[in-house]
């Protein structure tokens, strides 16, 4: 059997609370449309024991709302957009919600935006999809993006202004298809923000998922792949910072159904401020179809002051040995007071020198993402958190 | 002209069962255009005192006092040590994940001048000084130390003293791990900074051979954290006969 617990050879292998082993299986849970298969969370399940599920009670309540977020922002050649119905959506073959806020999202959405690309056209740039909150009423959303066979396509949605939002995204991609999708939560701060991120990754096709969490009192993002044949490739980035009193979950679910295949799972974040809490799930399923895949998820954090809380979990279920390879490295620590001593010891003052490391511990992330579109707007992102730290 | 004075310098260093005392009264004076190598067998205190120079938090100095040109270094938090003109090359050179050496080497210049570098002249020297020392031009691009043989750290070290033009560098073991050849290039390039700077060095080595290529004025013998003895370069000839030997029979 194939050593599946550290291929790479990372010796730097820490988990704070240990590796969690689940109650049951991760595809024993409930996946559906119908609202009531899903009970009112309490907060003490598996999937919502990390959130705070009392400032999100009206995410679980079956009511529909006529708040929207506003969007705007031109479509490149090749991506068009329609409003279409839930089962229209269903039919391209999008994947159920998994949990109660995603269930009612998909439900009471007022209409589902589907953007959609034909089978071998290649989009020039990205597709920059602005979508602004309009207040303190719950919203419900529906995004359905699907990418024909041999087709390429970049969207970006940024999601700025304050909102309750609630939204299930569904990007079914193509055969042989190239789809980058880039989430970015720039959020006023008082936003909360649910969402389930499904995508079902076709046959030789690349998929490439960014979250970058900035903004927001609270936000909550489930990304799950799967794969309708062979060959798939997908890469899961994520990068957060997490200020006083901010909650940033991101959970990630690699469903390994098929041989062959690849997922790269890459998650960075930084907490500042008395109770900044992140929380990164990672879980992977190799299921005994899953010949010959290659899966790795990593996830680091950085403490930067007293007070802030990451919790960092991944899960691997292996129902085969017979892969490329399996592994995961989580770490959760303090500033490196070397790093910070070898800057100073140059004439690097020592806020200069922190805030040198903590663009250092992102860029690993940066520079995988390759949107040039949107590398000017999370510079100036990340060097606003920077300077509004408390380093 | 620069002087930097170290008298009955006493320091501890931090370890889990509390402070345990290294140097026990080191006295030491080099002016600029000097080199003096510090010699002395492991655990002797030589890094001990090239770190407390620096001010690494892990090196508590309990008495004695250290000066710049008579103003008080250990008074001066690390990066303000720096911009008084005090350079430490160091043994372990330090790995920062996604800072290039670029950015670093530009970000230092600057604090430690005060503004910006002209950037034609910047990008001039910096290039020049990288074709001295051997190194790949893609080295620039490269994270900190990330990856780095020991012997390209080594080089960064001495590529940092070339562009920051210290008054004073303390060469912590500098040649160590280093093989013949990547020791002449890093010796060519500190006597390359001594040519063109009134640099004063600091040359702490267990062994002789650096001192083959980078000739020093006065030899320091350290000593279960005193200076055993002191001479000029015959010292050091002497110590590659016999060893470290009669000293440590001496203190026994």
């Amino acid at each position: 059997m194939t050593d599946t617990t550290n291929p790479l050879g990372l010796d730097e292998h820490s988990h704070g609370a240990g590796v969690h082993v689940p109650d049951s299986k991760r595809d024993a849970r409930t996946r559906s449309f119908d609202i009531a298969d899903f009970s009112v969370p309490n907060g003490r399940e598996e999937e919502w024991r990390f959130s705070p599920v009392r400032k999100l009670s009206d995410f679980f309540t079956d009511a529909a709302s006529a708040a929207k977020l506003t969007t705007s922002g031109d479509l490149p050649e090749g991506i068009s957009v329609e409003e279409i119905t839930l089962e229209a959506a269903q039919e391209l073959g999008i994947l159920e919600p998994e949990d109660r806020a995603a269930v009612v999202a998909a439900n009471r959405a007022p209409t589902v935006t589907h953007y959609s690309v034909p089978a071998n056209t290649e989009v020039d740039g990205a597709a920059i999809i602005h979508a602004d909150g309009t207040g303190n009423d719950l919203t419900h959303g529906h995004v359905v993006v699907s990418v024909g066979a041999n087709a390429k396509a970049t969207i970006v949605v940024e999601h700025e202004g304050m909102a309750r939002y609630s939204e299930l995204v569904s990007l079914v991609v193509g055969d042989g298809a190239d789809v980058t999708f880039v989430s970015l939560q720039l959020w006023d701060d008082e936003a909360q923000h649910l969402g389930q991120h499904d995508a079902i990754v076709g046959k030789d096709a690349k998929f490439k998922h960014i979250v970058i969490s900035l903004g927001g009192d609270i936000v909550r993002l489930n990304t799950n792949v799967r794969y309708s044949a062979a060959g798939g490739e997908a890469e899961l980035l994520g990068l957060y910072f997490a200020d006083a009193g901010q909650h940033f979950e991101h959970r990630t679910y690699i469903d390994h159904n098929t041989p062959k295949a690849t997922s790269n799972v890459h998650y960075k974040g930084a907490l500042q401020g008395k109770d900044a809490r992140s929380v990164w799930i990672g879980d992977v399923l190799i299921r005994p179809e899953a010949l010959g895949i290659d899966t790795y998820e990593l996830n680091r954090n950085l403490i930067l002051s007293d007070g802030a809380r990451a919790d960092s979990v991944p899960n691997l279920e292996i129902e085969t040995g017979d892969i490329a390879g399996a592994g995961h490295a989580s770490s959760t620590g303090r500033f490196d007071e070397e790093h910070l001593f070898y800057l100073m010891s140059r004439g690097i003052p020592e806020d200069v020198a922190r805030q040198l490391v903590v663009r250092g511990f992102f860029n690993e992330v940066i520079q995988k993402i390759q949107v040039p579109e949107i590398e000017e707007v999370l510079n100036e992102r990340i060097e606003d958190e920077l300077s509004r730290s408390v380093l | 002209m620069s002087n930097l004075k170290i008298t009955d310098l006493h320091v501890s260093v931090n370890t889990e069962t509390g402070l345990k005392p290294i140097l026990n009264g080191i006295n030491l004076e080099i002016n600029s255009n000097e080199t003096h190598a510090i010699m002395g067998p492991n655990g002797s205190g030589k890094s001990t005192l090239a770190y407390s120079l620096a001010g690494h938090p892990k090196y508590k100095v309990t008495s004695g006092s250290v000066t710049l040109d008579g103003v008080d270094v250990l008074a001066m938090s690390v990066d303000e040590r720096a911009k008084a003109g005090l350079f430490l090359a160091m043994q372990y050179p330090v790995e920062v994940p996604g800072v290039t050496v670029t950015n670093f080497l530009r970000s230092a210049k600057t604090a430690i001048d005060g503004e910006a570098p002209k950037l034609r002249h910047w990008t001039k020297d910096l290039k020049s000084a990288m074709e001295n020392l051997r190194v790949d031009p893609e080295f620039a691009s490269r994270n900190v130390n990330e990856g780095f043989s020991g012997g390209e750290k080594k080089r960064h070290e001495i590529l940092q003293m070339e562009m920051l033009k210290p008054k004073f560098a303390v060469l912590d073991e500098t040649d160590s791990g280093l093989d013949v050849d990547a020791l002449r290039i890093v010796s060519e390039g500190v006597n390359r900074v001594k040519e063109s700077t009134d640099v004063g060095v600091l040359l702490i080595t267990h062994y002789t051979r650096i001192l083959s290529y980078i000739k020093p004025d006065h030899v320091h013998v350290i000593i279960k954290g005193k200076v055993a003895e002191e001479g000029g370069p015959e010292l050091a000839e002497r110590l590659e006969n016999e060893g470290y030997d009669r000293f440590l029979q001496a203190s026994a």
